[in-house]
């Protein structure tokens, strides 16, 4: 049984990076140092796992400006077979509504058996990509995985719950979308990423995908933000450094709070 | 369209989940000020019980959908089934927690109705007719504002503690609807529910006090110390993601962006760096404590009291400071 195996990622803004918006509402991305989001080395990890047990291929898809072809060579250089990347200035400031739709149109152009996904992106954080994707493409979602079986064309998926999990069944061709902790992501070897050089990479822009350029991107975005700051931050308070005092400390503290 | 404000009143067996009375709440006010009525709607098993009890929040009425065919199919039946009553009564918004369930509900809605969706919002509020969400982005660096674009209903997630669940001591007119489930609507089956965990001794997001650890804790016996500390102060116990990936305690536990949100009174920080991504789960807290080893912890950096130094001799000593008053 060999799957045709899709893995989205994203190149974002790292974590910790300095950020700051243009006079559109827009992140400046240009700005800002970015690489794959930790969440989907998870999907990549996991979509190669999935190779390596049931056969097939791995292709890695992606939307974003040119250096979202950063993420692409990473995933290829994990192990990824071949890349897509949607690429067009269409497509700058889309929102999760028109990311979900583009998506989805690459999707059906590329008719895998799974799509796996990361449980949200670093950045924007929605999390609500995968079903509206999958909607989008007419497929079945099981989301926040952290076990996934394949059996012929049913795919059974244990769904983190905050008691345990649930059981979740459903047939191929199907989205699942994974867990933070499901795996430990494996570092590129030097092999890895000399190969990378040589794999498939298609680009492709909206008109490609049967998409109206207008219906995207910030115009044809469903949501518009209206403003944006730097929230205010807490100010930070006394630092001490503990002469086995702390407990007092803490309890005064407390008591001044009226926690006690 | 309507000005009614519409909550999904995500349950299970009968009870709603707690941000669920919290936008019930919150949209009595927010319809409040658009002129139009707070509704609500559950599905699946238990659906009726959780209608009449969220009735009890603010809403003025609520539709129950109690099939258990909602319950077995899932996200897909239970937004195609909300698609429908959306379609119908045309709310001005529908609100979602910004739960796992919600936002996979809320993300299918979208798509179905081909509405935008505003995320994870931290901040509702009412201006020129239209709902204002504000929404933390790139792991809290920023606070932005998003309104819908086009008319037809807001769908929004919202994080949790964003309103504060009142009892308003009214009843709801409950409302029987059944929304027959087509092919679409039964393509995920869900088997069955395994629990593994039991239920938390004070749970985490009503509790006045919270005692989380993280990856300095050193191990799950190093929770062992922060469980007494919490039990003196009748406090919940917390974790940081580091914790929970590391497999120290289960994943109700965890507190940050990929976790729960609390708003304690105080929170005590044991051994946690504090990262961003936990950083937007406890930031409301109204005191934060922290003790760390390293001087150098961006925690430090928003607590109200840190502490540089070795928790495991802090921890006890303060235990055993609290147990005397007592």
């Amino acid at each position: 049984m060999a799957l045709n195996i899709v893995v989205c990622v994203k190149q974002t803004p790292l974590p910790t990076a300095e950020k700051s918006l243009l006079p559109d509402g827009r992140l400046d991305r240009a700005a800002v140092e970015k690489a794959m989001s930790g969440y989907d080395e998870v999907a990549v990890e996991e979509a190669l796992r999935t190779q390596e047990q049931y056969g097939g291929e791995v292709t890695v898809l992606t939307m974003g400006p040119e250096d979202a072809l950063d993420a692409v060579r990473k995933a290829l250089a994990m192990g990824a077979d071949k890349a897509v990347i949607i690429t067009d200035d269409a497509l700058a400031g889309s929102d999760a509504w028109s990311t979900a739709r583009v998506l989805a149109a690459a999707v059906k152009r590329l008719s895998p058996d799974l799509v796996v996904m990361g449980m949200q992106s670093d950045d924007a954080g929605t999390g609500v990509v995968h079903h509206a994707l999958a909607e989008h493409a007419g497929l079945p979602a099981l989301t926040q995985a952290q076990k996934i079986v394949i059996e012929g064309q049913t795919i059974t998926v244990h769904r983190r719950r905050e008691d345990g999990y649930a059981v979740l069944q459903a047939s191929l061709p199907a989205v699942v979308s994974v867990i933070d902790i499901m795996n430990q992501p494996r570092y590129p070897s030097l092999k890895g990423i000399m190969a990378a050089r040589r794999k498939p990479v298609e680009t492709l822009g909206v008109a490609d995908l049967g998409i109206d350029p207008d219906t995207v991107g910030l115009g044809g975005a469903k949501t518009r933000v209206v403003g944006a700051q730097k929230p205010a931050g807490r100010a930070s308070g006394e630092v001490y450094e503990d002469k086995g005092d702390a407990a007092q400390r803490i309890v005064e503290f407390l008591v001044a709070r009226k926690v006690l | 369209m309507s000005s009614d404000i519409l909550v999904f009143g995500e349950q299970e067996n009968g009870t709603p989940h707690r941000v669920a009375t919290e936008l019930a709440t919150g949209a009595a006010a927010l319809a409040g000020e658009l002129g139009g009525r707070a509704t609500g709607i559950t599905m699946g098993r238990g659906a009726r019980e959780a209608a009449a009890e969220l009735g009890h929040y603010g809403l003025t009425h609520v539709y129950s959908a109690d099939d258990p065919a909602l319950s077995e199919f899932g996200i897909h039946a239970q937004a195609h089934a909300l698609a429908a009553l959306v379609r119908d009564r045309q709310p001005a918004a529908v609100l979602l927690p910004s739960t796992t369930d919600g936002r996979d509900v809320a993300a299918r809605l979208s798509a179905i109705l081909g509405q935008g969706i505003l995320c994870n919002a931290t901040r509702l509020k009412v201006s020129d007719g239209r709902i204002v969400s504000e929404q933390t982005a790139f792991d809290g660096a920023l606070m932005i504002s998003c309104v819908e674009k086009e008319d037809g209903p807001a769908i929004v997630t919202v994080r949790g503690k964003v309103f504060a669940a009142e009892r308003s001591g009214a009843e709801a007119t409950i409302e029987d609807v059944s929304y027959p489930l087509d092919a679409e609507s039964q393509t995920v089956r869900v088997l069955e529910v395994v629990q593994t965990e039991s239920g938390e001794a004070v749970p985490l997001e009503s509790a006045n006090v919270v005692v989380a650890g993280g990856r300095g804790v050193g191990g799950p016996e190093g929770f062992r110390p922060l469980q007494e500390l919490a039990d003196a102060l009748h406090a919940a116990l917390g974790a940081s993601r580091a914790a929970v990936d590391a497999g120290w305690v289960p994943y109700a536990m965890q507190i940050g962006q990929t976790g729960k949100t609390v708003k304690p009174k105080a929170y005590i920080a044991v051994g946690i760096s504090g990262a961003i991504q936990h950083k937007v789960g406890m930031q409301n807290a109204d005191a934060i404590i922290a003790i760390n080893r390293d001087p150098d912890a961006p925690i430090f950096a928003f607590a109200d009291l840190g502490i540089v130094g070795d928790l495991n001799s802090i921890v006890p000593r303060l235990t055993e400071e609290i147990r005397k008053r007592r």
